[in-house]
């Protein structure tokens, strides 16, 4: 692997979405002001929430904005790069389109995860940084250095899990063509990625940690930046909940590929 | 009426060739749900352990679980699925063009059609559901009376057209734009927050409910439901149903308005 090549093709890759986002203009601000009222949305639903009571489990009104402001920066930096892309792998199938992405002298996967770019994506992340930093300002709370590239390093580990199960999922589209349903639904579960881990029990919170690690995904860099972790162990736990997905979808990947028939032609 | 219920038939067959995306549908659907009745637990333990109030708002534990059970089947009785999409796509497409010319009215062309896959989902999501309400059996409250119950059905079905007048309207917006997901999207949150879907409307501030009633939001969700548990009846019942047949009316002559509209400008490309 020649890192030096990859970036340099990254470098096109990113060119082209640019181009392709400066000929929708319009299109492209409304996609932005769509994901600002569901968040804005998310949060209106924490203060009504908070109207009838005063925590969540150990959890205060602002430490779950801030869990709410952290879920959105993953989720959106994770769409920056990854949704897209995730989304398109079935019609790449469907179509047959894929052949001649197999055919580039590069990795297939590292064509087909990074092909286009989300750009409207990262100017709503900064929008969940801006609730993060008012939630910590109402706390009367600052984050040290330390505490700051925790979380940002934590939150690549909960970007990590998202992308590998989502392209895991997407992958199914080399056994049915009607896989793009069952990539939406695991959109569903990032609903579960934003409420306090403290919620849940038993099996549920079980399952939701250990097998699809929504409650971990947001919850532990929020915990961090909060200054709210009760145990390292859950720090150590994301990491290698990040790592395992890593391999699964990997591994996912390699057995679907050597799947692929391409279509009609 | 003949060939309307033919356009039924046919479409009830094409959606049941989606039926395993209506069963992933419902099935990844429940898993909110059951996160929302969780946290609810948590907020009525917390409640109950440092206030000794068993209540929220108006709700019991039991009735706000049984809140999102009903949110979860009036939606499916009623949801626009993917009608939206393409009606848009019909129209940037041009494949409406061969309805100008047939003796078939486009727009209750499609209402059969919205009424087949909302018929063919229940018959899939019946499961899931059925099995998921029988688990929280103990929360669930049954109907506040028969009458209640009657018009609660009267009410979702009123519920189901302003569904479809208010997603077909907002299709007719291909006729001019190329992009209409957007405006959907934007409608969609509104109504996502104001027809109740994230929480009753009346464990909000009076004053913010009021204001949401002078919207048709309140009418898409919230209303049958409190008409099922008997937290809207007599006077208000009636007005309420009175007001939600109006904007039923008015969402229909909008569509229509569109529609008209539409056409003059319509181009028929690659038609």
């Amino acid at each position: 692997m020649n890192l030096k090549r990859y970036f340099s093709i990254y470098a096109a890759l990113w060119k082209n979405s640019v181009t392709r986002e400066t000929m929708f203009k319009g299109n492209f601000l409304l996609w932005i002001l769509v994901e600002f009222l569901w968040f804005g949305l998310q949060l209106t639903f924490i203060g009504v929430l908070y109207l009838h009571t005063d925590n969540i489990g150990s959890w205060t009104k602002w430490q779950v904005v801030m869990l709410v402001g952290a879920s959105h920066f993953i989720q959106q930096i994770f769409q920056a790069f990854f949704l897209v892309n995730c989304t398109n792998l079935s019609e790449l199938v469907r179509t047959g389109k894929l052949d001649f992405l197999v055919l580039l002298p590069i990795n297939t996967r590292f064509v087909v995860s990074f092909r286009q770019v989300d750009l409207g994506a990262f100017v709503n992340a900064t929008s969940g940084a801006a609730v993060i930093a008012y939630a910590a300002h109402q706390l009367h709370y600052v984050p040290t250095v330390a505490h700051i590239l925790g979380f940002l390093g934590l939150c690549l580990a909960g970007i990590v899990i998202h992308y590998s199960l989502m392209f895991l999922l997407a992958t199914i589209s080399f056994w049915t063509v009607r896989a793009q349903g069952i990539v939406w639904g695991y959109y569903n579960l990032f609903n579960i990625a934003r409420l306090p881990d403290e919620a849940f029990q038993g099996p549920f919170r079980a399952i939701f940690t250990f097998a699809i690690p929504m409650l971990l995904v947001s919850n532990v860099p929020a915990r961090v930046l909060t200054n709210k972790l009760e145990h390292f162990s859950s720090v150590l736990l994301l990491l290698g909940m990040a790592a395992a997905c890593f391999v699964v979808s990997e591994l996912g990947w390699r057995a679907s590929l050597r799947r692929y028939t391409s279509a009609s032609s | 009426m003949k060939k309307y219920r033919h356009v039924l038939n046919i479409g009830i067959q094409n959606s049941l060739t989606y039926r395993f995306n209506f069963l992933a549908r419902s099935l990844f659907g429940l898993i909110p749900l059951l996160a929302m009745v969780y946290v609810w637990r948590t907020i009525y333990q917390g409640n109950s352990e440092t206030k000794g109030s068993t209540m929220v708002g108006a709700y019991t534990y039991a009735e706000m679980v049984s809140y999102y059970l009903l949110t979860t089947i009036v939606d499916a009785l009623t949801a626009v699925n993917e009608d939206d999409w393409q009606i848009a796509a019909d129209v940037k497409d041009g494949n409406i063009s061969q309805f100008l010319l047939k003796p078939i009215d486009y727009l209750w062309y499609r209402f059969c059609l919205f009424l087949s896959g909302r018929v063919t989902y229940m018959a899939v999501a019946v499961f899931p559901v059925a099995i998921f309400i029988a688990c929280l059996h103990n929360y669930f409250v049954l109907p506040h009376d028969v009458v209640a119950f009657a018009l609660f059905l009267f009410s979702v079905m009123l519920t189901a057209m302003l569904q479809f007048f208010m997603s077909y309207t907002m299709a007719m917006l291909a006729f001019w734009v190329l992009e209409v997901s957007t405006f959907i999207f934007i409608l969609f949150a509104f109504e996502y927050l104001a027809s109740g879907h994230l929480f009753p409307l009346d464990i909000l501030p009076a004053w913010l409910e009021r204001i949401l009633y002078f919207t048709p939001f309140p009418y898409q969700l919230y209303f049958p439901i409190s008409i099922y548990m008997g937290k809207t009846s007599g006077n208000e019942l009636a007005r309420g149903l009175v007001i939600q047949f109006a904007w039923v009316c008015a969402m229909y002559l909008l569509a229509r308005f569109a529609w008209k509209r539409g056409i003059k400008k319509y181009e028929a490309v690659g038609g």
